[in-house]
This record gives structure tokens, sequence and C-alpha cells, in this order.
């Protein structure tokens, strides 16, 4: 049973992805949505931190939030895969459970 | 597979029913079905058919109205949500005694079992909030 969480919020705002990356289980999926793409870039001081999570689940961005957000040039952490709504509505359907961090 | 979804927030201050609208837009693309969308808190405002939003911005209410009436997508609006901010339908009209109604076309009001039965009959529950 896999669950895919999904973050909404920069951690320089909120702490829900340091509390979700802190709890979540091995197999599951972290998307990151909204303000929280801004994390996914390369160069912040989560980047270790996302690197060592990345290497034992799967991390994912939401391209369209990074585009509006104009970081589409810049380069993303190393382990993130990006994709769009649809590739959004796919990882719905891989995982067994969705989970909002809100 | 079937979804639903559940929208907290109000249109025009956070992306959440920006997210939930192009998420279920990318699902009926896909060929998923969206079963409901449930509108709860500040969420409700999506369903108001007094918006009146530029020209050149998009239409929120009426993007929820055209894809609920072409993809058969159940709009649900919190009625004790609905109370509070002013979202008034025929039966809520002559129920508290106002002399108007605003719910757009395609939504309805109703209660939280409407969400509860979407999270048991649906595949999925994808929650959009701040």
């Amino acid at each position: 049973m896999s669950t895919l969480n999904i973050v909404n919020k920069s951690p320089f705002e909120k702490r829900s992805l340091d509390q979700c990356l802190s709890r979540i289980g091995s197999d599951d999926a972290v998307l990151l949505i909204e303000d929280a793409v801004v994390v996914a870039m390369a160069g912040t001081r989560y980047e270790s931190d996302l690197k060592s999570a990345a290497a034992a689940k799967k991390l994912y961005v939401l391209t369209p939030d990074v585009e509006a957000r104009g970081l589409a040039d810049k380069p993303v952490v190393e382990g993130f895969t990006q994709v769009d709504y649809k590739g959004f509505v796919a990882l719905v359907t891989e995982h067994d459970r969705v989970h909002s961090w809100l | 597979m079937k979804f639903s979804i559940l929208v907290n927030e109000g249109p025009y201050q956070h992306q959440a029913s920006d997210s939930a609208y192009q998420f279920a837009k990318a699902a009926l693309e896909s060929g998923h079905e969206v079963q409901r969308v449930f509108f709860y808190h500040d969420g409700v405002n999506n369903g108001t058919n007094l918006t009146t939003p530029p020209q050149d911005d998009r239409h929120i209410q009426k993007r929820w109205s055209e894809m609920a009436e072409s993809n058969k997508v159940d709009l649900v609006l919190c009625v004790a949500a609905c109370q509070r901010r002013g979202i008034v339908d025929e039966g809520e009209r002559d129920r508290n005694k106002k002399d108007a109604t605003n719910v757009a076309d395609g939504f309805r009001i109703s209660g939280l079992g409407q969400l509860i039965e979407a999270a048991i009959e649906s595949d999925r529950l994808v929650t959009f909030g701040d």
C-alpha cells in the first residue's frame, strides 16, 4: 500500500514539507504543487535533504506550477521527476491513497 | 477510475480552485470519471453566479458549470458553509426568508454526507486547499 503525498506550501513559509518527509513510508511518493515547487529548484538550503529523500522515495514536481512562477529555465534538484496535470492524475491512480498536507 | 475532489478555498484568493479544476480537466481528458466535486468552507464561493471577473481573466464559476454540463460532474456546495457566506438556492431562500438566489448552473447545495458518500464511492478523493 503506497501513498501519494501532495505538498503545496514552500518550506520557507510552512513546515508541511518537513513534516511530510519525516513521517512517510519508504515506498511513498511526494508531489510538490503550487508554492511548494520552489523547493525543487537546485541551490536552496533544502537541496541536500531532498537529495537524500530522493534516494529512498519518488519525488515529483508539477511543471505548470514551476512555469507559472517563472522557474522553467532553472535546474531542478537531482532525483525529481517533472509531471504535467495528466501526470498528476496518473500518479493518483498509481498509488493506493492520496494525502494532501494542508 | 472514479475520482472525487474536495475544494476548501475560494476563487481568486488561493490557487486551490484553479489546481482542482486543472486536475479534474486532466482526469476527464485521460478517460477517467469525475463523480463529484465537493466545495467546503470558502470553497462554496466557487458556486455563486454573481461572479463577474474582468473579460481577460478566467471565469472560475463558469468553468465549473461548463464542466458539470458537458461531463455530468456533480458540483456540491456545503449547506452550512453556504448559509454563512450568502450562497442561496430556492430552498434556502424560502427557509431563511431571503429575497434572492445565486447558486450557479450545475451546482447544488447539500450536506457533508455527500462528501462522505463521494469518499466511499470513488476510487480516489483528492483534496485541494490552503
